[in-house]
């Protein structure tokens, strides 16, 4: 249930290039975005909400005619919940890249006339800032009061504090890190292989040829999902239960775990696109603040002017603690402000979208701090002069690895 | 604040960085930051203290101390206070010195076991049970129990300088005999 109510996506077009790090750059790009609450007068109350892999702009609310649309953080964002819509206008955007409606792979391109299939170009966690932040050029906010996110929206919030420091009073990242592990990048390589791989893929210009890769996004679906998970959540949850109390000697499903990865696989296949899993999954695997500064994570957040609200669950081994405590180890030595909290919770790296009440109680006590009106900015400061982006521009291409394994 | 705390509160200087371990419910981390413009952080374990602190807009970090302060560097901060947080460490020397590491100046306070009142209980035969150790003996989430001369022995032990120490006793600071007059004991040290 969400209190929100109806919403409608929006959609705003932008003519102007979108120079890429990678060197490359879109022509021309459309957002499709979504608000909630209302924008105070002098436009301090901007929430901007990022999300992580398979979500979208659609964060709150449901759309009308259809009852089980509620948005994917519904739990977090809504009239009285720990972001309050009463108080904050929240924006949820959908980045490049995605299939939910922003300019992506199975979209005309202008200059070919065909899908963009393979042709679209790599984006990054940069870039994707880069957008969401004409995105708030054109809505008139100068200033976020917060950029929040789990996951790999976590990273676009700590992207946000470096690249445009002066317009993100808060950032609040969640069950993220300050990039992938080896295993991390790995996972995400089996799940690409899988859809490379498969028959139907068609090395990315699959669109021309009217099928779908479903194999391929199955087992990349499969195979992310049990990263998602805890081992202990997956024990509670199904354990060895089997669908027949006998055993039939075949390979088909005869565990429950196995009944649910082929269903949420299944699932997956029918609405996410290959080439965007392919492209969200390089832009998590490229994501490396620290890259810049011999890897030191503490020189890269130096940047960084917010207050940071850092949380962690205890039993995401995917995005574990450890990992959130280097960013906020990084934040101290700074001298920043930051919280930091481990919550203890079954859910692995799910989490961060579960209704927990420690969870939630604590995002609701930060952001019922987030009151005071920001310093008015000066004139001027808009768009992207002022951002004087710590991060150069990767002079090389972004490794060069493409998208073509 | 009870009258200990303030007397602890008013031995740190404004407008200093202050790490506080244990930081509970964050009263006095509020104050040094409200009252005294003092930068402040603090690490809690409690879930409920950390959202409390979080309510108060404090840094909280939410830790457990016996895994060390590997996340703060070497005096990074002007003060780490360590108050009524001794008797719940196991590993008491290493928490002791790593204090040392973080801080300029390292502020603990604990119950003085050796306070005459307590003194006279065990005297009559058993545990004591007063304001500053409120628990039975077999109800305690203390691991640990220490008199001011004890900590003046480890201390020395851990080459600590000790800058100042006295007892304290409803917020009044005592000189004399501290171990058998003072409800808590006070110790200002630094590596």
């Amino acid at each position: 249930m969400s209190s929100i109510g109806h919403v409608t996506p929006q959609t705003l077009h932008f003519a102007a290039p979108l120079a890429l790090q990678s060197g490359a750059s879109l022509a021309e790009y459309s957002l499709v975005y979504e608000t909630y609450g209302t924008l105070n007068a002098d436009k301090s109350n901007a929430v901007l909400v990022c999300h992580a892999l398979n979500a979208s702009h659609h964060v709150a609310g449901t759309y009308e005619g259809q009852e089980k649309s509620e948005g994917w953080w519904h739990n977090m964002i809504g009239p009285g919940l720990p972001v309050d819509t009463n108080k904050f206008f929240v924006i949820g955007v959908n980045n490049l890249g995605s299939c939910f409606g922003s300019t992506g792979p199975m979209h005309m391109n202008a200059a070919t006339g065909k899908p963009y299939g393979s042709a679209f170009p790599v984006v990054t966690v940069e870039d994707w800032v880069n957008a969401q932040a004409r995105l708030l050029d054109a809505l008139g906010i100068t200033t976020l009061a917060a950029v929040m996110g789990g996951s790999l929206g976590g990273m676009q919030a700590i992207a946000w504090t470096l690249q445009y420091p002066k317009r993100v009073r808060h950032c609040v990242a969640i069950a993220s890190a300050p990039n992938l592990s080896a295993q991390n990048i790995a996972f995400n390589e089996v799940a690409r292989q899988a859809i490379v791989t498969d028959p139907d893929f068609h090395g990315g210009d699959f669109y021309e040829h009217n099928v779908i890769p479903k194999r391929g996004l199955r087992v990349a679906r499969m195979i992310g999902h049990i990263t998602y998970l805890s081992d202990d959540a997956m024990a509670e949850k199904f354990g060895r239960l089997r669908k027949t109390d006998d055993i039939a000697y075949t390979f088909d499903t005869e565990f429950e775990i196995e009944s649910y990865l082929r269903y949420q696989g299944d699932k997956f296949s029918e609405y996410f696109d290959a080439n965007t899993y392919l492209l969200i999954t390089r832009a998590l695997d490229y994501f490396d603040p620290a890259r810049n500064y011999g890897g030191n994570i503490t020189a890269a957040l130096a940047n960084a002017l917010a207050k940071f609200l850092v949380i962690s669950f205890t039993t995401d081994w995917r995005f574990s603690p450890e990992r959130s405590r280097e960013i906020v180890q990084a934040l101290i030595a700074n001298q920043r402000d930051v919280t930091y909290a481990e919550i203890d919770a079954q859910h692995g790296h799910d989490a961060f979208l579960m209704t927990d009440a420690r969870y939630h109680a604590l995002v609701r006590a930060y952001f019922e701090n987030i009151t005071a009106l920001p310093p008015l900015p000066q004139a001027g400061e808009m768009s992207n002069e002022m951002a004087s982006p710590p991060l150069p521009r990767q002079r090389e291409r972004a490794g060069g690895e493409g998208r073509s394994q | 604040m009870n009258a200990n705390q303030k007397a602890l509160a008013a031995l740190v200087p404004a407008n200093c960085r202050v790490l506080d371990l244990g930081c509970g419910d964050g009263t006095l981390l509020a104050h040094l930051r409200d009252a005294k413009s003092c930068k402040t952080y603090g690490v809690e374990l409690d879930d409920t203290n950390v959202i409390a602190c979080a309510q108060k807009g404090l840094n909280v970090i939410q830790l457990n101390l016996e895994a060390g302060l590997a996340m703060f560097g070497d005096n990074s901060f002007d003060y780490v206070l360590q108050l009524d947080t001794l008797p719940n460490i196991r590993h008491t020397e290493i928490a002791l010195r790593e204090t040392a590491r973080v801080g300029k100046r390292g502020l603990i306070s604990f119950a003085n076991f050796a306070y005459w009142p307590l003194r006279w209980q065990v005297m009559k035969g058993r545990l004591p049970v007063t304001k500053e150790l409120p628990y039975e003996w077999y109800n305690t989430p203390n691991v640990r129990v220490a008199t001011y001369a004890d900590f003046e022995a480890l201390a020395a032990k851990c080459k600590l300088k000790v800058h100042d120490s006295f007892g304290l006793t409803d917020g009044q600071i005592i000189r004399a005999l501290p171990n058998l007059r003072g409800s808590e004991a006070v110790f200002v040290f630094s590596a």
